[in-house]
């Protein structure tokens, strides 16, 4: 039987190019969490991946995707439980609590305090130097829908992009380095 | 003449980790490729960040030094 070298050869050179790193490093993070600190050690590694000369991709999902709200912004034609977890969850990043130590506001309120003290960047601040650096920020349609959160009451942000897993593992697969926060 | 010829001073004292590689990433390119910076910084952070970030972008740490309350950093662009 003859053997088609030359199909063979161009399969290996489909997958050997598949295998080949993309023309950037690349960083890509699951933002799970709904919370300050968490974030703001997100928004830090992205920021310093894009310094380091990589693409930085965010995917906001579950209870990240309250830090996406903007809290200037309503939207009508909620249902009963998406008003409820409206009502409940952080109504943008602002409002997003620590995840040890809030004691009741107290403990949050003395780290924005210190954080402003040290001159450390806030959440607005690193959100305005990511927007200016490229990172790019997906959200997750599923958890949009089910805490009720609809597209108008989310931030601007350029490139902001609503999309579900599939998008994040393509990202995640030529990527160098994969996080979960 | 300015210490190893640095054409330029960026001042990033106060700011902390990660405002210092943030912000040479993005002056680096405002010199010519050869031409050095030179960076003052008080965030102890930067003494090893600013290795790590050269290595990474492919440029050069052409000398760091801790003065008393200030940090000097002298950053060559290699590309």
């Amino acid at each position: 039987m003859a053997v088609d070298v030359e199909s063979q050869l161009r399969e290996l050179r489909e997958k050997v190019e598949a295998l080949r790193p993309g023309p950037e490093p690349k960083i890509s993070m699951i933002v799970f969490s709904g919370e300050l600190d968490r974030l703001l050690a997100a928004m830090i590694i992205a920021t310093g991946a894009v310094a380091m000369g990589m693409q930085a991709v965010l995917f906001f999902t579950f209870w990240g995707t309250a830090a996406l709200r903007d809290p200037g912004r309503k939207a009508s034609g909620k249902d009963l439980m998406g008003r409820m977890f409206g009502r409940m969850l952080p109504k943008g990043r602002n409002q997003l609590k620590l995840s040890k130590m809030h004691m009741a506001g107290m403990g949050t309120a003395m780290l924005k305090d210190l954080m402003r003290k040290k001159n450390a960047p806030s959440l607005d601040q690193l959100f305005a130097i990511a927007a200016e650096l490229g990172v790019q920020v997906k959200v997750c349609e599923m958890s949009m829908d089910l805490m009720g959160f609809k597209r108008e009451e989310m931030i601007d942000y350029p490139s902001l992009e609503y999309c579900g897993v599939a998008t994040f593992l393509a990202e995640a697969r030529e990527s160098q380095i994969q996080m979960f926060i | 003449m300015a210490e190893h010829d640095a054409v330029k001073i960026l001042d990033l004292k106060g700011l902390p980790c990660p405002m210092p590689v943030v912000k040479i990433s993005q002056q680096i390119g405002t010199v010519a490729v050869g031409q050095v910076i030179e960076v003052h910084t008080t965030d102890p952070g930067s003494l090893a960040d600013f290795p790590a970030w050269a290595k990474s972008s492919g440029h050069q740490i052409v000398e760091s030094r801790q003065e008393p309350g200030l940090i000097r950093i002298f950053v060559k662009r290699l590309k």
